[in-house]
């Protein structure tokens, strides 16, 4: 089972998880709006753009769109 | 009842033209056939500028960025003002060389300067590629959002949406049969004005650029490499040159291309990778950041870069104000003052024979 | 490598369009942006894979720069998400977007669930979530029963699935309602009743992935592709199936990527359906009001509906309130205002959707050797 840090806690996710739904799973949300409102994910597919997250350093990544890989580290704008 | 001053184009120029009579109390109509600032000041980056191509250049690019510095007080927070300041980025030793004489040439003329050693430089910014040389910062420079700024100017003024068909001196035709008149005329239609003006020499310029998600703190001035100076003058058909701008939303605006005789505002390919290439290898961080929107626009280019100010030729009440090219956000105020003391006869700073359409040949015809 | 028949879009549409030109002998690459092929409906199903064709998945088609004789756009639809006080906030998700991060992992066993907006859409998502453990609570169609009865007799045209997701859900299904806002932890129902729950699901209809077609030139009507009898749009050497031509479900998309596919004309009348779904489903007027002043539409730039209003026109409000200037390019609320507003489309360039710098460089390197 991938092991992947969000926000700096490690986590035994399932492999096929996508980023977003890990998220989820762990009771974060995702991006911070530009007024600063916590939002998640809405589409779920590629579209809204609200589960944007950093991952590995690379900022502005779709959380719906990939899946979780062993050595993975998100953060969340928020944390 | 008739408008004292009737402005064709509702774009930076006229907006700032409107904003100049409004003023002086007087009523204002402009026709735009579009949309309030949705022509090249929609397109551009909104640089506020001075730049020293010529001593008339200098002068119109220096009473604009003062008269900017005015407005700031007053300026809603959607035209986004920022002091970015502008850092020209000398590669290699030969470009800081020729860049050292400019202190004291701009120093002259009342414009405060620095000459960054490369240790500044990257002081100033470290996401530059290693092995810059220096640069030359203009700390007065500064930028903002031009179809908010055009908006906001022309507040105030009586908006008409039509098509202008016909302009003769003091009056227009619209494309729907209407006719408009005014004791003064203005033309500002930008790229477009050889529609109504066909012996104007103003050629559609083509240029491109790219729009970033937000990343706050990546680069803090207006970046330009000095190469700019070569690509932005010369007259060869195609040229790009490093040109980053960090916006109040923590956006970066990347560019510039420019280019002649293209016509179709379509995105190319070949222009977008060269721009980026170029950008890569000023600011090889920006490789990682994500573009959210490419997109193109004309500047109207005159042959000796100067805009196009004053007196239609042969006509009375009619006056022109195009061919900004590339610098129409920060001219567009100094071009309406001009506009202002022709129209009333009083005398300014600037010069009105070096704007005037006059001082081409195939206008005085 | 070059290749016969280039395919955006592994859903139904595209995967039966692969299936027919590999068939007739063409060299095929299909490619989508999800991780493997299935489309919305059959996301995360095993077994869907061809042999014998090129795939490329994870990668999303940003720009139309293929060197091939044809090319078909099988690019599917979105959810339509209109706005209304509190839908920002994170427990409002898509109906089919709850689905989706469902198939994808997230957890939903036990937790309440209202699903809520409209079309057929709803029943199938409530009746999967049901099935993956959640507490279904309320099922909640914005159009009457009497426009749904006109829907009910056709239900044998829509996958099985939805008939038997009818059944489980109906004692849990009302017409005429809809959510007028959302709170943290609950939200407030048409009918007057506040319903405590952990997701509200929420999706307004389907609307069609439009940017390609769009970029690539095709004819637009109605809010869809037009296509003749073989699939082919305006644009010679393109083609279009599945929702892209009309909102229609698997059945549609599946003979119209056949038919593409294998270059032959389509089989069967599927226009009917696709008016019948949209005359069953037709948003009610009073959705236009759920919006106040201060409701945010444009999520990704947060400009409010007051912001606007004063506009005539996305290109207006996007120049003067950056409304649809986001990384979304306008995808969300520049649906929404087509509904709300009348607003038509706004002109589409490359690249359709963001992209990084490296990648950007990378596409047209490839694009010209
Ligand atoms: C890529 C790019 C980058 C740039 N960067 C900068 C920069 O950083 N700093 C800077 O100072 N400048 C910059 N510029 C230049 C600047 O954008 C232009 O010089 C300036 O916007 C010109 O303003 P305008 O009002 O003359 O023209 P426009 O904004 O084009 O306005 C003309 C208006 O006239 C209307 N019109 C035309 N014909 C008619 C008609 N017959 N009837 C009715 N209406 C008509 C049009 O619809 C349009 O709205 C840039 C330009 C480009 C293309
Ligand atoms: C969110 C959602 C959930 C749905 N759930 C159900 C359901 O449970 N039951 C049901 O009966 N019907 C469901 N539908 C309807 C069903 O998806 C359609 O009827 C049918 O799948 C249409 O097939 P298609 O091939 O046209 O499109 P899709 O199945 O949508 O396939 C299109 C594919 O193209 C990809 N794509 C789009 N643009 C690009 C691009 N630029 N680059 C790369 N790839 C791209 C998409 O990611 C997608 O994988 C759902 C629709 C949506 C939008
Ligand atoms: S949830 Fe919409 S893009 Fe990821």
């Amino acid at each position: 089972m991938p092991r992947i840090k969000l926000n700096g806690t490690l986590y035994d996710v399932p492999a096929q998880t996508s980023v977003a739904a890990a998220l989820m799973n762990a009771c974060f949300t995702a991006r911070q709006s530009i007024e600063g409102e916590a939002r998640g994910p809405l589409c779920g597919m590629g579209i809204c753009f609200e589960c944007r997250v950093t991952v590995d350093g690379i900022a502005y990544e779709r959380g719906c769109q990939l899946q979780v890989r062993d050595g993975m580290e998100v953060t969340t704008d928020a944390a | 009842m008739n408008p004292d001053v009737l402005i064709v184009g509702g774009g930076i120029v006229g907006a700032a033209c409107a904003r100049a009579f409004l003023r002086q109390g007087m009523r204002v109509t402009i026709v735009e056939r579009a949309l309030i600032g949705g022509g090249a000041t929609a397109s551009g980056m909104g640089h506020v500028v001075v730049m020293d191509d010529s001593e008339s250049q200098f002068a119109l690019t220096h009473r604009s960025r003062d008269l900017w510095d005015e407005l700031v007080p007053e300026m809603p927070v959607e035209v986004e003002f920022e002091r970015r300041g502008t850092l020209w980025v000398a590669a290699d030793e030969e470009e800081l060389a020729a860049v050292s004489g400019k202190k004291a040439y701009y120093l002259e003329r009342g414009v405060e300067t620095e000459l960054l050693d490369a240790k500044a430089l990257y002081q100033a910014e470290p996401g530059l590629r290693a092995g810059m040389a220096g640069g030359f910062l203009v700390p007065g420079d500064s930028v903002i959002y031009a179809p908010c700024a055009a908006n906001w100017l022309s507040e105030g003024a009586t908006r008409v949406f039509g098509d202008v068909a016909e302009m003769g001196d003091g009056w227009v035709k619209l494309r729907n049969g209407d006719r408009l008149s005014a004791q003064v005329l203005i033309c500002a239609t930008g790229a477009w004005a050889t529609e109504l003006f066909p012996a104007l020499p103003v050629k559609p310029r083509k240029g491109h650029l790219a729009i970033t998600d937000r990343y706050p703190g990546a680069v803090h001035h207006q970046l330009i490499e000095l190469g700019y100076l070569k690509s932005a003058h010369s007259h060869s058909t195609e040229s790009v040159a490093f040109n980053v701008q960090p916006r109040k939303t923590g956006q970066l605006l990347i560019g510039s291309s420019r280019q002649y005789g293209v016509e179709d505002k379509a995105v190319e390919q070949h222009m977008v990778s060269k721009m980026l290439t170029r950008a890569v290898e000023y600011l090889p961080s920006i490789q990682k950041m994500s573009v959210i929107r490419l997109w193109t626009g004309f500047r109207a280019a005159t042959p000796d870069k100067l805009p196009i100010v004053g007196l239609c030729p042969g006509l009375k009440q009619t006056y022109l104000a195009t061919g900004h090219e590339g610098l129409g956000i920060t001219t567009s105020l100094g071009s309406a003052e001009l506009l202002l003391n022709l129209v009333s006869g009083q005398a300014g700073i600037l010069h009105p024979a070096d704007y005037g359409a006059e001082r081409f040949a195939e206008c005085r015809a | 490598m070059r290749h016969d028949t280039v395919i955006i879009g592994a859903g139904p549409g595209g995967l039966a369009a692969a299936r027919a030109a590999k068939r007739i002998g063409k060299r095929v690459l299909l490619i989508d942006d999800n991780w493997g092929p299935g489309g919305q409906i059959w996301r995360g199903y095993s077994g869907l894979d061809i042999d014998g064709i090129d795939k490329r998945y994870s990668t999303q088609v940003s720009d139309l720069d293929l060197d091939c004789e044809q090319l078909i756009l099988a690019c599917g639809a979105r959810e339509l998400f209109l706005p209304f006080p509190g839908w920002t906030l994170p427990h409002v998700v898509g109906a089919g977007g709850l689905q989706a991060l469902v198939k994808a992992g997230l957890k939903i066993q036990g937790k309440r669930v209202v699903v809520a907006g409209s079309g057929p859409l709803l029943l199938a998502v409530a009746a999967n979530l049901s099935k993956a453990g959640a507490e279904v609570v309320l099922v909640a169609e914005q159009a009457s029963w009497g426009s749904l009865v006109g829907f009910g007799v056709s239900l044998w045209r829509w996958p099985e699935k939805i008939i038997q997701a009818a059944g489980l859900a109906t004692s849990r299904f009302r017409a005429s309602v809809w959510p007028v806002s959302a709170e943290p932890g609950r939200v407030v129902m048409s009918d007057g009743q506040t319903l405590q729950c952990d997701y509200l699901a929420c999706g307004f209809g389907l609307v069609p992935n439009l940017e390609l077609a769009m970029l690539a030139g095709c004819k637009i009507e109605s809010g869809f592709v037009s296509v003749d009898a073989m699939q082919e749009t305006s644009v010679r050497g393109i083609y279009a199936v599945g929702e892209l031509t009309g909102i229609g479900g698997v059945e549609k998309a599946e003979a119209e990527g056949e038919a593409a596919g294998s270059r032959t004309a389509l089989r069967g009348n599927h226009g009917a359906f696709v008016e019948l779904l949209r005359q069953c489903f037709a948003l009610r007027e009073e959705l236009k009001s759920l919006a106040k002043p201060d409701t945010i539409v444009c999520r990704c730039e947060d400009v409010t509906l007051g912001k606007i209003a004063a506009c005539s026109s996305k290109r207006e409000a996007k120049l003067q309130t950056r409304c649809g200037m986001g990384a979304c390019q306008g995808r969300i609320c520049g649906s929404a205002l087509e509904f709300l507003r009348g607003w038509p489309p706004d002109t589409v360039r490359q690249p359709v959707h963001p992209v990084s710098v490296q990648d950007l460089l990378k596409q047209k390197e490839t694009a010209n050797p």
